[in-house]
């Protein structure tokens, strides 16, 4: 997006342009802290004045985020960012749109405008702050939270099977999706940086912990020890590749991915799946946002990246061919439209 | 007055009003055949008002009771404010259509009907036991039984289509044989069929021979002995065109924009009887207006919102049940105090309600309906015509005081028509207002203007007003997120306070008739045409009635305390079960009556005229 919003002379901007003079209220040791160090220490390198950057959340803690920025922000209703988001990039497509939430905002409460914002492919970057749990409601069940995990309303365990997100993101037609984690805070700059250049529906995953509902949210596979041999870093170009040693991948076999070993049974790193994050069709997207731990490693990075026309592309362009077909409208004539007759 | 007319010796009557009905199935094309002849009354210059009436179904079963569609038209000679009570012709295609219209044909009246239609199977579905055309029930009309579907197949012989194509038009044999019985002239319907199927060549020759033929018919028969002529109505200087309500507001708030001098936008949910106004706002592309079909209701508001954030002047529009999911997104705008205007075209409810049918219930929703203190300026124009002058009017008070507004039209006055005087472009008022600019010292995202109480509008992309809001109490001036507790108390009764001071910026409330007397009737929105003529009636019968209609319903204009208290009766007739009149009560403590009906339908003008003499009679 950045094409269009870059002055001919990108302003020369610090981290320090970004931080807001409000106190951040999270909870010490809260996931969100990083979300919003890393958004801080990218946002110089968009070059895009701060004036022309808005920041629009919803309700949870992630709605706070805003806040802590020093660009326009507006902290919106439960799951109603991308509508709000969707309006102003519509009126003004000028500016740059983040849109924050989480994973009861977005895929509880807000579900609907989640699929509707990204099929549209609105010009906008949604972090999707996912810890599992209802945090500022004080920790109840998610909608990402796991089949049977026992909380405050359900004590017995959730009956409710949980969503995969970005296997709803590319069903919905997000035009870019990618996952990344709370603690990697190179990959989330990375990812961030991808996010905030492309021009269409942008959808991040981090996986956030809350370490006072849910504490460990991903542990399993996220925490240092453990996580070369239990997440898959997607590369643009590169085969699956995972493992300390790196000598495991994945492999097709049919249409179900299989975890292989580089060496054993006669596997070559030339049987493994090679990361096209520019595929034009979803197929090996959608495989790769269904894989996950403990069948599977998790992959984190870029799972698509594909060029379609924006929202605002769409709705400018038809105003230019109405302009070019019929010239600007002309008030007067709109008034007097269809029969008339004088009265003297 | 008679003139001589070809065909059989006919003598010529004028008359000074007509109110005719069509009524047919509802794939009989009734509400084409209405807005014909109200678009040629209107252009010939007579006074006109409209009421369709449709069923909610699409396609209701063929031949059906609830697949009857009516459209009824009063046009006149004087100045008129209703469709009338009552039809003085009733044209029924049907039987389904003559059982649910003939109740309300006065004795005496006019009953054409299509005598093809009266088959067995047509009379079983409308539940008739024998033919009404045969047995006697309808001997108090003048009825007259044309055969329309066999003598429009014969007009249309030779034409390459199928015999249900032929029979589609044979509401234009209708309109073209009540066009001769009127004198109104074919040119503007056969104008309107050469635009609308000019790429059709066959479809364009079988409806201008329909509505010939139909025409011819009224000429040669027999069957009628005068024809009617109603003169030119004589309403003020100006040109003139026939509008609907909704037609009336999209164009109001595209006028808006140009006063505003901002871009329009437009987020909307299909939801009958609102459409209108999205379908037509999407049509003015050209002049840089944006329309966004959102997913919902709350999607709707929540881009409003955003696009009035982002400084457009922005709208959302809905009826009832649309107005209940956005909700909690008012309260947002009440609370970031952003202009956005929500249109409300009322439909009969609760819930799902009768989504074709007029009522104004939503008026406790309107004023009342959010979750904490929330005041919102409520605005009702009261005609079709009215709703360009309130859409602009909504627009100005929402971007001078940096609130959203409530514009509460109906089902009535959204598909109603009447002639609309069209203003010039320099008649609009300048309603603009600037964006914030960066000045000395700190910026208050939530400092007032000390007359208007408004807060600036710091739209993103002005350098130097980074600032951030939401739906989390301001602390006032500085704008930040406050749980401080007087703090509270203070932006609560300044988001009172502003909105309240609106009733310093609009106009008095008129009365018309004695300035003091025995009856006030007081009514808002749509009645206003039942109640002007009930009390004309009631005038010209000599009693002391008077007529006040509000068309800002929040906040009140300032002497409408001093009206209700110069009457020592004040009736309230409402399309409700006593809104305004509770409102009214708690707010002046007067002891006004309450006239509500909820029949799906307006006033007729007798049930007011009726009312108000019991009253009279009683309190005398």
């Amino acid at each position: 997006m950045t094409d269009m919003l870059t002055p001919a002379e990108p302003v020369k901007l610090t981290r320090k342009d970004f931080v807001s003079e409000q106190e951040v209220r999270w909870c010490p040791g809260c996931g969100d802290y990083s979300i919003l160090a890393q958004t801080q220490k990218v946002m110089p390198d968009f070059g895009v004045p701060k004036e022309n950057i808005v920041f629009i959340s919803g309700i949870g803690c992630s709605g706070r985020l805003p806040y802590y920025m020093n660009t326009y922000g507006f902290h919106s209703i439960h799951g109603r960012a991308p509508t709000l988001a969707t309006g102003l990039k519509t009126a003004r497509p000028d500016l740059m749109v983040w849109v924050i939430t989480g994973d009861g905002d977005a895929l509880s409460i807000g579900g609907n405008h989640f699929l509707h914002s990204m099929r549209r492919n609105v010009d906008f970057t949604m972090i999707m702050h996912n810890n599992r749990i209802y945090g500022l409601t004080k920790g109840q069940t998610s909608p990402t939270s796991e089949f049977g995990k026992r909380t405050k309303s359900t004590p017995m365990g959730s009956v409710d099977r949980p969503v995969m997100p970005l296997t709803l993101a590319l069903a919905a037609e997000a035009t870019f999706v990618a996952r990344t984690v709370d603690t990697h805070t190179e990959h989330m700059q990375h990812t961030l940086e991808a996010a905030g250049r492309h021009r269409g529906a942008s959808y991040i995953e981090v996986l956030q912990n809350c370490n006072i509902f849910n504490d460990g949210a991903w542990r399993e596979f996220t925490e240092r020890d453990v996580r070369d041999d239990r997440m898959l870093v997607l590369e643009h170009g590169k085969p699956l590749i995972f493992g300390k040693d790196r000598d495991k991948g994945i492999r097709l076999n049919g249409l179900h991915p299989e975890v292989v070993t580089i060496g054993e049974d006669g596997v070559t790193e030339a049987d493994l799946m090679v990361h096209d994050q520019y595929a034009e069709d979803p197929y090996a997207a959608l495989i790769l946002s269904r894989m996950f731990w403990p069948e599977y490693p998790v992959p984190v990075g870029i799972l698509r990246q594909v060029d379609r026309p924006t929202h605002s592309d769409l709705v400018d362009e038809q105003i230019a061919q109405a302009i070019a077909k019929s010239g600007p409208g002309d008030l007067a004539k709109a008034l007097l439209a269809g029969e008339t007759w004088t009265v003297e | 007055m008679t003139t001589t007319v070809q065909g059989p010796e006919r003598d010529s009557l004028e008359l000074d009003r007509v109110t005719i009905r069509f009524a047919g199935d509802s794939g009989d094309g009734m509400q084409l055949t209405g807005t014909q002849f109200t678009r040629t009354a209107a252009v010939f210059g007579n006074d006109i008002s409209t009421f369709p009436d449709y069923p909610a179904e699409i396609r209701a079963p063929a031949g059906s009771l609830p697949g009857v569609s009516g459209f009824q038209i009063s046009f006149s000679a004087s100045d008129i404010h209703t469709p009338g009570d009552a039809p003085d012709v009733l044209v029924a295609m049907n039987p389904a259509a003559l059982k649910t219209n003939v109740v309300d044909l006065p004795p005496g009246g006019a009953l054409i009907v299509n005598s093809d239609a009266f088959t067995k199977g047509n009379l079983s579905k409308a539940a008739y036991t024998s033919n009404p055309l045969e047995d006697g029930s309808l001997k108090q009309y003048k009825v007259f039984q044309i055969p329309i579907s066999t003598l429009n197949a014969a007009a249309l012989e030779g034409l390459d289509m199928t015999s249900k194509q032929v029979d589609l038009t044979k509401n234009f044999f209708a309109l073209g044989l009540m066009f001769w019985l009127y004198e109104r002239s074919m040119e503007p319907t056969l104008k309107w069929i050469d635009q609308k199927f000019g790429a059709r060549p066959i479809l364009a020759e079988a409806n201008r021979r329909a509505l010939h033929a139909g025409y011819a018919f009224g000429d040669t028969t027999e069957m009628f002995h005068e024809t009617y002529s109603v003169p030119k109505a004589k309403l003020p200087p100006g040109t003139y065109r026939n509008i609907t309500g909704n037609e009336a507001t999209a164009l109001g708030f595209l006028a808006a924009a140009h006063a505003a001098k901002r871009p329009l936008f437009y987020g909307s949910y299909p939801i009958t009887p609102a459409s209108d106004i999205l379908h037509q706002l999407s049509a003015y592309k050209s002049f840089g207006v944006k329309t966004f079909q959102a997913e919902d209701e709350i999607a709707a508001i929540g881009a409003t919102i955003g696009a009035a954030y982002g400084g457009s002047l922005a709208l959302t529009g809905t009826s009832g049940p649309g107005v209940a999911l956005k909700t909690e997104a008012m309260g947002l705008a009440v609370m970031t105090e952003l202009p956005i205007v929500i249109v409300n075209v009322q439909r009969a409810g609760p819930s799902t309600g009768l989504p074709t049918k007029v009522e104004q219930a939503d008026l406790f929703q309107a004023i009342f309906g959010r979750n904490g203190e929330a005041p919102m300026p409520v605005v009702a124009p009261a005609t079709p015509a009215e709703c360009f002058t309130f859409a602009v009017e909504a627009s100005r008070l929402a971007l001078k005081y940096m609130t959203p507004v409530m514009y509460l039209s109906d089902a009535f006055v959204g598909n109603g028509a009447e002639p609309w005087r069209v203003p010039s472009v320099d008649e609009l008022p300048d309603i603009s207002v600037p964006n914030a600019v960066k000045g000395e010292g700190t910026f208050l995202p939530y400092g007032r203007d000390p007359e208007t109480l408004s807060r600036p509008w710091a739209v993103p992309g002005t350098p130097g007003l980074e600032h951030r809001i939401g739906g989390l109490e301001k602390l006032h001036g500085l704008g930040t997120v406050s749980y401080d507790a007087d703090n509270h108390h203070r932006m609560t009764v300044l988001r009172r306070d502003k909105v309240a001071g609106i009733a310093r910026d609009i106009p008095d409330l008129e009365v018309f008739g004695p300035e003091q007397g025995e009856l006030l009737i007081l009514g808002w929105g749509s009645t206003y045409g039942a109640i002007r003529s009930a009390v004309e009636r009631l005038q010209a019968e000599g009693k002391s009635v008077a007529q006040a209609h509000l068309r800002y319903l929040f906040p009140f204009p300032e002497n409408t305390g001093d009206v209700l208290r110069s009457y020592k009766t004040v009736l309230v007739p409402e399309l409700n079960l006593g809104q305004l009149w509770f409102v009214i009560r708690g707010t002046y403590l007067v002891d006004a009556l309450s006239y509500g009906r909820v029949r799906g339908k307006p006033f007729r003008i007798s049930e007011i005229v009726d009312e108000a003499n019991r009253i009279l009679a009683e309190r005398s």
